[in-house]
């Protein structure tokens, strides 16, 4: 979609420009005048969120860092100092905290979007794979985050996440000795994840370029997963798509404040409030709550080094859903049986996280959770190695719309050539 | 040279390998300590060894000291404890070694090979699953099944000997070289 380029100079220094450094035929062309599906919906604001979110947390945490201390005793007192003394520092870091947890919010909406409307498909296979290793390089970040305030589930967090390279067989206890730098999380450790903790959201940002890029070669997906097939089927994204975006940023951002300000502490845990004591283990010990499915996956196989590679391999099987999607149809508005398996992953991803956050032993109804994650586990490993290759066999999709502009326009669309 | 006039070999060709090859080594030269950089420092190394007074602790009560940033465990157990420990088919067990690093490797996980004296168990209150401190189970507030300790994060149960019997953990709670220097002092590192 992306054609010949539309942008034409008028200004004098708009052509000086022009022929030196075209940054404003670049921005033109793709945030203006480019083409774009008349019929995205809601879910499709959620890129443009991403990008603020992403915005949000570099510069609070620019600013948290000017007051922060990445040692082992300071890092606690600091935290406390920059939420009592320091100017509206308890805003920045209230900002910044839930910031992490409506940035992952609003990926895993996007995450889910491009599932259900078959986004990963050809010839979007890189877009979709560059987006999974922004998600990991953000749960990297999340996590490196989540250590400095120092608090006890800061401690044991670094601990249990750090101890799961200690599985790898022969060099596993090595390459933990090395993550921690010393022979346990402490000093060391932590000044590492800060350093790393600044440097990771610099890189997101670079990798969401080549993310946008990509995507701005053959455009924009939509719900109807049909290609676009003439100019009418499609608007240009200024003004159509900034104003859409922008009207949906300022939802997402009064849901944001609502916890900021009447909540803030909604998705904390209340014993990272308790300074970071390496001989003592909290009772319940829980990641945040965006790495909860992941973690119930590792704690329902009762094998060290095959629940870290179950856990692994959750991510890593994402990496692949574009050829593990046989179907021919994109959208699942028309795939009437990959819906219902779709709604079923949704479901099951919520019951992981459910039991992720409940203790190892717990019961519900006298079912065992450990149970109850065993086979939500399995049923995300089929969703993708099975259900998906054998329903794109197996199913007879309806019938898809001629185009997008008769779709949205009904007769008044001219037809398509 | 002699295939210095050939078409295979030229002067060009010659400085192009060896300016990559000297250009590969230098680039592992400086990978090196940017990675090594990150192991230890002498600092944390030089942590040696450390006297702990176990004078003070009653049957059936533990002691959590802290060596090289990790917990270790000092439990003096009562003699039904110690009977509970012995009474134990080795070939039972989850992990059957002694994982005592002042012994052999293939020694077998008996109570008597993970201990010095059987009143005293001296353990890395490290679990060998992801890392958590397991919790001490006492009569009054008894952890897991098997009398030893639990570890709450992800439902390692450990015996009286501090060996895995039920959960995730793939491994014993090691044993570290420790020595007696009079009954009630020890020496570990």
């Amino acid at each position: 979609m992306s054609g010949p380029s539309t942008y034409n100079p008028t200004s004098g220094i708009e052509k000086w420009l022009d022929q030196r450094l075209p940054l404003p035929r670049l921005m033109h062309d793709t945030m203006s005048s480019f083409p774009t599906p008349r019929n995205l919906n809601i879910w499709y604001t959620f890129g443009g969120i991403l990008t603020f979110c992403l915005g949000v947390q570099i510069v609070t945490g620019i600013v948290l860092a000017m007051h922060y201390v990445a040692s082992a005793d300071l890092a606690f007192n600091s935290v406390e100092a920059i939420m009592r003394d320091v100017n509206y520092g308890w805003l920045i870091r209230y900002v910044h905290a839930n910031g992490a947890s409506m940035f992952f919010l609003a990926v895993y909406i996007h995450m889910f979007r491009g599932l259900y409307y078959g986004s990963y498909k050809a010839p979007r296979e890189l877009i979709w794979i560059i987006g999974v290793l922004i998600y990991l390089l953000m749960m990297m970040t999340a996590f490196f985050g989540y250590v400095l305030p120092w608090g006890q589930m800061s401690f044991w967090g670094a601990t249990v996440i750090t101890n799961l390279f200690s599985s790898i067989p022969v060099v596993g206890h090595d390459i933990a000795i090395w993550l921690w730098g010393d022979f346990a999380v402490g000093e060391a450790t932590l000044n590492r994840f800060f350093s790393l903790h600044y440097l990771l959201p610099f890189i997101i940002a670079a990798v969401v370029g080549l993310h946008i890029w990509a995507l701005h070669v053959p455009g924009n997906n939509n719900p109807l997963g049909i290609d676009v097939k003439s100019p009418q089927d499609t608007v240009p994204f200024h003004p159509y798509y900034t104003v859409k975006d922008a009207f949906y940023l300022i939802l997402f951002v009064i849901l944001f404040a609502g916890f900021v300000f009447f909540s803030p502490d909604f998705f904390g845990n209340p014993d990272n409030y308790i300074p970071a004591n390496p001989l003592v283990t909290p009772p319940d010990i829980v990641p945040e709550w965006y790495l909860l499915p992941f973690y119930a996956m590792l704690r329902s196989v009762p094998q060290k080094l095959l629940g870290v590679i179950v856990m692994g391999a959750a991510i890593v099987t994402l990496v692949f859903i574009p050829w593990l999607d046989t179907s021919r149809v994109r959208s699942c508005r028309f795939r009437p049986l990959m819906k219902q398996f779709f709604w079923a992953f949704v479901v099951v991803c919520v019951v992981l996280g459910y039991c992720g956050h409940q203790a190892v032993d717990a019961e519900v109804a006298g079912v065992p959770l450990v149970w109850v994650a065993r086979i939500a586990t399995l049923y995300y490993f089929a969703y993708f190695w099975l259900i998906m290759p054998i329903v794109g066999l197996i199913e007879t999709p309806k019938k898809l719309p001629a185009s997008i502009a008769q779709s949205v326009l009904g007769d008044k669309a001219a037809p398509a050539e | 040279m002699a295939a210095s006039h050939s078409d295979a070999g030229t002067r060009r060709d010659f400085l192009y390998v060896a300016s990559g090859a000297i250009g590969g080594v230098a680039a592992a030269a400086v990978a090196w300590p940017l990675i090594d950089q990150m192991n230890p420092s002498a600092a944390a190394l030089a942590l040696a060894s450390t006297e702990i007074d176990i004078g003070s602790i009653h049957p059936g009560q533990q002691i959590i000291y802290k060596w090289r940033g990790q917990p270790r465990f000092a439990r003096r157990r009562t003699p039904a404890d110690i009977a509970a420990a012995k009474d134990v088919d080795v070939k039972s067990l989850p992990d059957p070694l002694a994982r005592n690093r002042a012994k052999p490797d293939a020694t077998p996980a008996t109570d008597a090979e993970r201990t010095v004296k059987p009143e005293w168990l001296v353990l890395v209150g490290v679990c060998t699953h992801l890392g958590c401190t397991p919790s001490v189970s006492t009569p009054q507030i008894p952890e897991g099944q098997y009398g030893g300790w639990l570890c709450h994060c992800h439902g390692s149960d450990y015996d009286i000997s501090g060996r895995i019997r039920k959960g995730p953990a793939p491994e014993n709670l090691a044993v570290p070289p420790y020595s007696f220097l009079t009954d009630t002092r020890i020496k570990v590192g």
